[in-house]
């Protein structure tokens, strides 16, 4: 990525996460680390957001909300999977309200691993995430669906 | 009368960063009523003790909650040490107090934050997560870890510090402090903020104390309540007095935690000043039996831990009560008669932990 194109905005929802993740997302907003400079965004409304930034797994009460939220968002979108418990469950998976990672509801594009992920590692998923948004957005143009169905 | 309607609010909301989900009831702008629904983060991890060894269990006590995760850990260590009756080597009980004043001050520092991202003080907010950075860099260069360090374990703390790296964090705290007076300054005198949190989610003495309510927002309401004072780790050789407030609407819990900051800076003085020399661990041999309640004042209040064993590796029962789901019927409370638009920063008030809350 020689330069930012465009200023995408994220979208953050917390699954079933322990907040640690989530704190971290918010410390990439604030000052010592400050995407906004790169015009990167959280906002709360799906319909304004690129990248989904989900933490935390699935669990019956909000696999709805997220495959909400997914579905609200226009497209090209992209899912980015933050910490372990997005990407598998984590410590967490053989708990009884558990069911697994995000991928179990919705596609993921950019699976970030740590427990909790660490900022440097967040915006290294999001410039990732960027990828795949140009990509889809390639897609798009050249008259192909966005998703590429597994 | 007036028609009567539902706004749900929640559980993807803008101004937490948690799901936390009130359908509330509404009157024109007032809300007369507000219902909590839960479960968006619960995970069941109190059966998790029948699958894990009682040692390896501190890591999954640590991640109850992201922010408060070391007084967890810390807490969970106390009640399986009470079982056990281990005589911890005193220099650990030193450094966990010192890790959880650490704790408590970047947790206050995020929520002072969050309350004025809430209010729309948009330039605030970033000045005290710049400040909690400074706190976070203490807490990686001792532990290894920015949020959940892993230090504590049953008998003991992981690693030792040397007594230079903690002259240097007072030092650093040192430091900190005229900037910490500076953002406090403007929680105290600014006419926005006294404007945005004065008179709002009123909770009487009365009130905060027959609803359970723990931690800040009960000392905000003029009671003195500090489990600090019950002397576990080292806080029994420690001298402070807690923060008491008499308001009891926002801006008293927000006077209560922002002037914990200053306590944290003492103890943490205190504690490097009294730090014996000796061994930070022990080794920990053989399997408990029996039950234990350990308590230990978190950022957000009173958490409880209760374990019970039966002599083999895994626990039989393990409990928690967190100080956010005590808090909550005083927040449904306080909640009545606000205006919409109020909501945000009264349920920001008591510091909500769904995490912790639902487990």
């Amino acid at each position: 990525m020689a330069y930012m194109k465009r200023s995408p905005w994220i979208i953050h929802y917390d699954g079933s996460s322990c907040n640690g993740c989530d704190i971290e997302v918010l410390a990439c907003l604030t000052p010592l680390y400050d995407v906004e400079r790169f015009g990167i965004i959280n906002t709360g409304n799906p319909k304004h957001a690129d990248i989904f930034v989900v933490t935390g797994s699935v669990n019956e009460q909000n696999r709805e909300v997220i495959r909400n939220i997914y579905e609200q968002m226009p497209q090209p979108k992209v899912v980015a999977a933050l910490g372990i418990c997005a990407c598998s469950g984590g410590v967490f998976r053989e708990c009884y309200n558990v069911m697994g990672g995000m991928d179990k509801v919705i596609p993921v594009d950019v699976y970030v691993p740590g427990c909790p992920v660490r900022p440097e590692q967040i915006i290294d998923g999001v410039v990732k995430a960027l990828g795949v948004l140009e990509e889809k957005r390639a897609r798009m143009k050249a008259g192909a669906p966005a998703e590429v169905p597994a | 009368m007036t028609r009567q309607i539902v706004i749900p609010f929640g559980p993807q909301h803008p101004v937490l960063p948690e799901p936390l989900h009130l359908d509330l009831v509404m009157e024109d702008e007032r809300v007369v009523e507000a219902l909590p629904s839960i479960g968006y983060v619960h995970r069941g991890l109190e059966k998790l003790v029948e699958k894990r060894d009682y040692k390896d269990f501190v890591f999954i006590a640590e991640r109850i909650c992201g922010i408060c995760s070391f007084i967890h850990g810390m807490t969970y260590c106390q009640a399986v040490e009470g079982v056990m009756d281990l005589p911890v080597p005193p220099r650990a009980l030193y450094l966990r107090t010192v890790w959880s004043e650490l704790s408590r001050l970047h947790s206050h520092l995020l929520w002072l934050g969050l309350l004025a991202d809430s209010m729309g003080f948009e330039s605030l907010f970033m000045q005290s997560w710049r400040l909690r950075e400074h706190i976070l860099d203490d807490l990686e260069s001792t532990t290894g870890n920015r949020v959940i360090q892993g230090a504590c374990k049953v008998g003991g703390v992981r690693h030792d510090v040397s007594n230079e790296k903690l002259g240097s964090i007072v030092a650093g705290l040192d430091e900190l402090r005229p900037k910490l007076d500076d953002l406090v300054n403007v929680f105290v005198r600014d006419d926005s903020v006294k404007h945005r949190l004065g008179g709002l989610g009123v909770l009487t003495e009365q009130q905060a104390w027959e609803l359970g309510a723990v931690g800040p927002v009960l000392r905000a309401s003029g009671v003195s309540n500090d489990i600090r004072q019950i002397g576990y780790a080292a806080y029994d050789e420690l001298e402070f007095t807690p923060v008491v407030e008499t308001g009891g609407d926002c801006y008293a819990r927000t006077m209560v935690r922002a002037k914990e900051l200053f306590t944290s800076i003492d103890l943490i003085r205190q504690a490097v000043e009294k730090i014996p020399e000796g061994p930070v661990e022990m080794k920990v041999t053989g399997n408990p039996w029996g039950e234990f309640y350990a308590r230990s004042e978190q950022p957000r209040g009173e958490v409880v831990h209760y374990v019970k064993a039966n002599g083999t590796k895994n626990l039989v029962r393990f409990r928690v009560r967190t100080p956010t789901f005590t808090n909550l019927p005083p927040l449904l409370a306080a909640m009545k008669g606000l205006q919409l638009a109020d909501v945000p920063v009264v349920v920001l008030s008591i510091d909500p932990c769904i995490g912790c809350a639902e487990r």
